[in-house]
């Protein structure tokens, strides 16, 4: 036994057994995250069956079986229900009855005892709906303007077909709105604001008055036939509508305007559940979100993270990486310099709402306002730059992560070979021709693995972000097809933020919280994405550098 | 420094396998009551010396003698050290290199240095050897393909490169990335080239090859070599510089120096009494 630990055997296990350990957390919260985040879009078999109520009345449930506990009887007696049974503890069920614009509410506890046999019958439909979420219940008649035109049999084959019209029709409804109006209202306040900048100038001619309101003519010509053609597609999605009984035997009309979706669960095979999962899956990261975020995709997050990360790095790479060979380049060694360098450590240190606060007052406040007074007096009261926005979130992060990125550049700098930089000098090159020609491609891997650390620290900071730009819900996304196409005074969406926003502040918990999961999956899988594609980069670098020590 | 052998007859010139120089009045570089000092320490004393033009001129002396110290005054290479400061004059065609008008970067371009390690850039070779070229502003494809060819065959290295220009330099051997430096500092066509010694770390066939080129070299630049290794300054040079403790004991034509040695102290550091 001695002679196992002298010969140091010990080490080997234990380290080997650290670097298991994190790398089995590791998996296992990726592991978690997907396991309860991937099954949402799964469609589920939808039960039929019967419950006691407490005042014994017999009524019908329909609805998905999503959870199953223990509970004891003796709870259940005291909140009412009679029960015959000898047992300490029994079984509740979760089931997710939707209809929540009937019954109030859409996951709901049932005591196992009271209810009776669970069937599964094939007739039954999940419809997914624009407001109000699920619908469960058995189709019973497709109406066209009010009047039948299929039931029984027939009415699912003429349910798809009238549902991809008019999901087709609620596509073009949307488009027309996002982009064709949203131009139009972009140019009107353009042209506003050119008008109003004018005016402050004391410029206005009477000329260029006429001019002006002859364009605002036109806009608003374009304006109301977009809206005209909006009208009469809207009347044209009116005209479907499905008949459904729900669970408590009344019929409901859902006009299919209000229909994203809707499937019999119980009649797919495995094939058709796969083929419905990943067009909800694509639906999750390409779609907009519905219902207070609880509900519909999430490409605005997406996107809001993505373009901040991007933006961050391109501000944070040429102010790091200048700071640090400053620091280290040029810089007489001295107290001064040991000043710096401890100030710049020390700014990794500071929480990142600090940075937030700090973000909120320097940037939003004093140096929006500025620009705001300066470039577009037009515009007030309303804030441009004044007020947050994902340029201001950008430059928040770029500060936070600076010190990562100024040490790890510092750190490539130092380990050139003194050599190397003699050698170029003897060549007639000088201090500034030697560090860009040969000094910093040697030391561009260490500046990636900065910019890595940089971006890995930046996504999932959430506090800073929540003063200077993220929104629950953006009305746009701050790059579009309007000129100047990059729009850095509006706010964005977030995935970190998001997650918060789902997990904490929905009104329906139960609903949310496999969103909340597939959100972080989704997170976890962008970084992912970016650390590898910079990690290939810097690799591709290293690879130059074969041969050089200390690289 | 090993003991010579026993000789078996009376010294010839032809011992040393090498024709005679041919002695010169043209000197390319004067070395003026040159003092250096790192700090407090002094570590050149009043050095005064010519380096004629076209020829080998050997710098020998034990370790911590100062010969390094002074090639490295030639390209000003000592400016690098915070604490070194240098007294007197070194004159490069009559303008002494030390003044403050002199642009360091062009007078590197004229006296160019090859190191003891070699250290080629993590480049290709091509690029390697355009180097200079490229610094200086030519970028044109044409011209640097001829430049480079140029050197590369100065070097002796075109035949064993020439299908792989693209390749990088640090994939050569030691000798091979010897030659490659030395083709990247003749690529600027300096006057001058300083090698400090350049073979100390390369195997016995790599540093004949080396000196042959040192050989060749000299008809087209002057060369200034700093060698721990007496039998190679003998082999190679025509003019050598005994150094000891940072003062200049004695200079002259080699064979002169090495056979017929003025000084007392060189004779010892020659016969190997100390080293």
């Amino acid at each position: 036994m001695r002679k196992w630990f002298k010969d140091g055997d010990p080490w080997i296990w234990m380290t080997g057994g650290a670097v298991a350990l994190s790398l089995v957390m590791v998996y296992a919260v990726v592991w978690m995250t997907a396991a309860q985040g991937l099954v949402h879009w799964w469609p589920k078999p939808v039960a039929e069956t019967t419950f006691i109520e407490r005042d014994g009345k017999q009524i019908r449930l329909i609805g998905e079986v999503r959870k199953r506990e223990e509970v004891s009887v003796i709870r259940l007696r005291e909140s009412g229900y009679t029960l015959e049974t000898e047992d300490k503890f029994t079984h509740r069920y979760l089931i997710k009855q939707g209809n929540r614009d009937i019954t109030g509410i859409d996951f709901k506890w049932y005591p196992g005892p009271m209810l009776g046999e669970f069937a599964y019958p094939r007739n039954l439909i999940a419809v997914e709906r624009r407001e109000w979420g699920h619908l469960y219940g058995q189709l019973k008649a497709v109406k066209e303007n009010g009047t039948v035109v299929a039931e029984g049999e027939a009415a699912w084959p003429a349910l798809q077909e009238r549902l991809s019209r008019s999901n087709a029709l609620f596509k073009e409804i949307l488009r027309i709105e996002k982009v064709d109006i949203g131009k139009v209202n972009y140019a009107m306040e353009r042209l506003r604001l050119k008008e109003r900048k004018l005016q402050l100038q004391s410029k206005l001619t009477a000329a260029e008055s006429t001019e002006f309101a002859q364009q605002r003519e036109q806009l608003a010509g374009e304006f109301s036939a977009l809206q005209e053609r909006i009208e009469k597609l809207r009347g044209e999605i009116a005209r479907d509508s499905l008949v459904a009984e729900v669970m408590e035997g009344q019929q409901v009309n859902v006009p299919l305007a209000n229909v994203a979706d809707a499937i019999m669960p119980n009649d797919m095979n495995v094939l058709q559940k796969t083929g419905h999962y990943l067009v909800k899956f694509v639906e999750f990261i390409f779609d907009d979100p519905r219902e207070a975020n609880t509900e519909g995709g999430i490409f605005p997050a997406i996107f809001g993270t993505v373009l901040m990360v991007l933006l961050m790095a391109v501000m944070v790479t040429p102010l790091g990486i200048m700071a640090a060979i400053y620091m280290r380049e040029y810089a007489k060694p001295g107290p001064l310099i040991r000043i710096i360098r401890i100030s710049v450590n020390n700014l990794a240190g500071v929480p990142s709402i600090v940075y937030g606060v700090f973000g909120l007052g320097f940037f939003v406040y004093f140096l929006g306002h500025n620009i705001d007074q300066l470039f577009f007096p037009e515009a007030l009261p309303a804030p441009v730059f004044g007020s947050p926005g994902i340029l201001w979130a950008s430059l928040t992060l770029a500060l936070l992560t600076l010190p990562v990125v100024i040490v790890a550049t510092e750190e490539g700098l130092s380990r050139v070979p003194r050599s190397i930089r003699e050698g170029s000098l003897a060549l007639g090159a000088t201090k500034a021709e030697t560090l860009w020609r040969t000094v910093l491609p040697i030391a561009s891997p260490a500046m990636m693995t900065g910019l890595i650390l940089a971006v890995a620290r930046a996504a999932g900071e959430v506090a800073p972000l929540m003063l200077v730009g993220v929104v629950k819900l953006a009305p746009s996304l701050p790059l579009d097809g309007n000129f100047p196409f990059l729009h850095l005074e509006r706010k964005f969406m977030h995935l970190g933020f998001h997650i918060y926003d789902v997990g904490f502040q929905s009104p329906n918990v139960e609903a949310a919280r496999p969103l909340v999961y597939a959100t972080a999956l989704l997170l976890v899988i962008i970084i992912i994405v970016l650390n590898l594609f910079a990690i290939r980069l810097r690799n591709r670098m290293r690879e130059r550098m074969k041969g050089l020590e200390g690289v | 420094m090993n003991q010579p052998t026993a000789q078996t007859h009376a010294f010839q010139m032809s011992d040393l396998g090498r024709t005679p120089m041919v002695p010169t009045d043209n000197y390319v570089l004067r070395v003026e009551n040159l003092n250096l000092y790192y700090g407090a320490a002094k570590a050149l004393n009043n050095i005064n010396l010519q380096i004629p033009q076209n020829r080998v001129t050997a710098f020998i002396g034990p370790s911590g003698c100062g010969k390094s110290t002074l090639l490295r005054c030639f390209n000003r290479m000592n400016d690098l050290v915070e604490i070194c400061r240098v007294d007197g004059k070194i004159l490069l065609e009559d303008k002494n290199i030390y003044d403050k008008d002199v642009n360091v970067a062009l007078l590197r371009r004229r006296i160019g240095m090859v190191f003891q390690k070699p250290n080629p850039f993590p480049k290709s070779i091509f690029e390697n050897v355009a180097y200079g070229l490229r610094i200086m502003g030519v970028n044109e494809k044409a011209t640097l393909d001829e430049a480079v060819e140029k050197s590369l065959r100065g070097a002796a290295l075109w035949d064993e490169v020439k299908d792989r220009l693209d390749e990088s330099g640090m994939s050569l051997s030691g000798g091979q990335q010897q030659r490659l430096v030395i083709a990247r500092a003749i690529a600027l066509e300096p006057e001058v080239l300083l090698l400090d010694e350049p073979a100390s770390a390369l195997d016995p066939i790599a540093t004949s090859k080396i000196e042959e080129l040192v050989d060749e070299m000299k008809e087209k630049y002057t060369i200034v070599i700093v060698t721990h290794n007496m039998q190679q300054a003998a082999r190679i040079s025509d003019y050598t510089a005994f150094m000891y403790m940072g003062d200049l004991i004695e200079f002259g034509e080699t064979d002169t120096l090495f056979i017929n040695p003025k000084e007392k102290r060189t004779s010892d550091y020659i016969t190997g009494r100390f080293g």
